[in-house]
């Protein structure tokens, strides 16, 4: 909100030796306290999932207790589900597939995203018109309703419900792509590679993508909180891998019990909200560091 | 005239999605596995082989693929989408029965939380580091950050359950029979936790828009000038700043639109709404593939319509924008 003045910033001090970028980039973020405490919440819950697993070894799918014990009975901390298993090791194995999946369909579309605005920013002409009408007609489907049929038709595999979340979450990977790439190709150093000879694939890879990546990281960063929302969604209808303990599945599994077992809806769904509340919080952190004309929001 | 213009080339745009949503649906029938004969012979608990290439025969399964996809075409087009063999209906009647609710839904949803989101967006903005626009922060943190469903049960544990303020599912009182005004209050009283939970994304979404915008347009010079007139700050707020910030909101309403239907799908499971999206998850439970597929292709149609009229929305607020690239910002 600091106005500087013409005769203020006249008096600023200039900083003879120029910072690295990234340097810059990273001082920045770690001045942000929210996207730090996301920072921190994120990487207890990464390594709760990847190492808690050893240090609460009781089977997620194991029926160790009478169904819909409260928490806090017999030592179950967080209670027992509808088939009387454990809710805490449900939630501390299931962390894994969801956050798996997650990164996993984040990364497909962040791929087909890519592909597709700088394939379209790139060449324009018939090219663009023909992606972008796909993107458009991806944009209009409605994502979760495409995801539940391909996932109901093809099987509720792992492997299959991380590609029907990361073939309709992309749009706007492309959308920012492409809108890079059309303003980044007019640049002088653009047309400065091209003059000296560099080819067409040089020039996506080499020159404009890495000078674009600045807001598809923010993007990706987006995205891997929706995917796992979407997951959860899926999950919640019935539609997980009935082998794998997820988030989502844990509230899909006791959604016939919501008004008298609140409970076993409510942990799962906190431990979903904490984690892509955590990921918001460094997604919009790196949105400011990597963006400082937009920081005085 | 050019108004018009660009209205059909729209249209024209709108019915070429749909097409390709079409044969979409028609691919994924047919790379599913399993045909109508499967579903029939399933039914009556086996058949043989004879009937079976019979069966096929009569619903045209045997010839050439092209052939196939033009008759589903012709058969769309007169509305026609299939056979529910679970429901033992047509899939048309059957959509057209839970539209309407699934429509008030939807449409409820997204003007509330556009009014919503506006307004805290807008207070929010005329001071930026004041307590709304915290409050405009944090909940558009947490609006996003919870799964919708999720946040449908934990109101109707608070507010069904808890306080029992309104009902816990539904969309009447099937227990009382009710007509006229009756009826209505009663379907609202109904809508309301489904409404509120499926507007908690997308006010958290447009409150974060509208500050932006806010912030952006309130720094401008024709909002200085309007002040230096001497204008009053509701005149300068409301008649000058407003028009102008709404923009980036009626463009993403555009775009949101599948989200919503995606939204509603989980928001009406929980309350057992009955509309497009409890019907949706019960089609694929009784793995009813022309169920699924009409509501895929009826749920796009939504869609396309919803962005059409977006669209329209947009340049009357801007008159400005003569061109067809409202869709590229």
């Amino acid at each position: 909100m600091t106005d500087y003045s013409i005769q203020e910033r006249l008096l600023q001090p200039t900083s003879a030796r120029v910072e690295h970028p990234l340097i810059e980039t990273a001082r920045m973020f770690a001045g942000n306290r929210a996207a730090l405490s996301g920072l921190a919440m994120l990487f207890i819950i990464v390594v709760v999932s990847l190492a808690g697993p050893w240090f609460y070894p009781t089977d997620p799918f194991e029926m160790v207790w009478s169904p819909f014990s409260p928490p806090g009975a017999k030592g179950f901390l967080l209670g027992t589900d509808y088939l009387g298993r454990d809710l805490l090791a449900q939630i501390i194995h299931g962390g894994r597939a969801t956050l798996a999946v997650g990164c996993a369909a984040a990364l497909l579309s962040v791929f087909i995203g890519i592909t597709f605005g700088a394939l379209s920013g790139f060449y324009r002409g018939w090219i663009e018109e023909t992606l972008m009408r796909i993107t458009e007609f991806f944009q209009v489907l409605p994502t979760l309703l495409f995801s539940m049929v391909l996932v109901a038709l093809f099987g509720a595999s792992l492997g299959m419900i991380t590609f029907a979340i990361g073939i309709v979450s992309w749009t706007g990977v492309a959308r920012i792509t492409r809108a890079e790439f059309l303003k980044i190709r007019e640049l002088e150093y653009v047309t400065a590679a091209r003059s000296s000879g560099a080819s067409n694939t040089n020039l996506i890879f080499r020159v404009i993508l890495p000078n674009s990546l600045p807001p598809i990281i923010v993007q990706a960063a987006l995205l891997i909180g929706f995917a796992i929302l979407f997951e959860a969604g899926l999950s919640f209808l019935g539609l997980s891998d009935a082998n794998v303990m997820s988030w989502g599945a844990i509230m899909g599994n006791n959604r016939p019990y919501i008004l008298l077992h609140g409970f076993t809806i409510m942990y799962p769904g906190l431990a979903i909200f904490l984690t892509v509340l955590s990921i918001s919080l460094i997604g919009d952190g790196l949105n400011d560091a990597l963006n400082p004309k937009l920081r005085k929001r | 005239m050019q108004f018009l213009a660009i209205t059909l080339k729209r249209c024209s745009l709108g019915l070429g999605l749909l097409l390709a949503v079409l044969v979409l649906n028609f691919l994924l029938m047919h790379l599913a596995p399993g045909d109508v004969a499967d579903t029939i012979a399933q039914d009556a608990g086996g058949l043989d082989a004879e009937v079976m290439a019979q069966i096929r025969r009569d619903y045209g399964l045997d010839l050439p693929l092209w052939e196939q996809m033009l008759k589903y075409f012709y058969n769309v087009a007169q509305l026609d989408l299939g056979y529910s063999f679970y429901y033992n209906q047509p899939v048309t009647t059957l959509i057209l029965e839970k539209l309407p609710a699934t429509l008030l839904l939807i449409i409820s949803a997204q003007v509330v939380s556009i009014l919503v989101g506006v307004v805290l967006g807008v207070i929010a903005a005329r001071k930026p580091n004041g307590v709304a626009s915290h409050f405009v922060t944090i909940l558009s943190l947490v609006g996003y950050a919870a799964p919708v469903f999720w946040t449908g049960i934990m109101l109707i544990i608070l507010f069904a359950s808890m306080i029992p303020l309104f009902p816990i599912g539904n969309m009447v009182d099937v227990s009382v029979e009710r007509t006229g005004f009756a009826y209505v209050a009663d379907v609202l009283h109904h809508l309301v936790l489904p409404m509120l939970t499926l507007a908690s994304i997308f006010i958290a979404l447009y409150s974060r828009l509208a500050r932006a915008s806010m912030l952006d347009v309130l720094g401008s010079d024709y909002v200085r000038t309007a002040q230096a007139k001497g204008l009053s700050e509701f005149q300068v707020v409301f008649k000058h700043a407003l028009r102008n910030a709404l923009l980036p909101v009626v463009t993403t309403a555009g775009l949101v639109f599948s989200g919503i239907v995606s939204g509603a799908v989980l928001v009406e499971t929980v309350f057992s709404w009955p509309g497009l999206g409890t019907l949706a998850v019960q089609a694929i439970v009784a793995r009813d593939t022309p169920t699924i597929l009409g509501i895929l292709f009826f749920s796009s149609l939504v869609v396309v319509v919803a962005n059409l009229l977006t669209d329209m929305l947009y340049r009357i607020i801007d008159p400005r924008i003569k061109t067809a690239e409202t869709s590229e910002i």
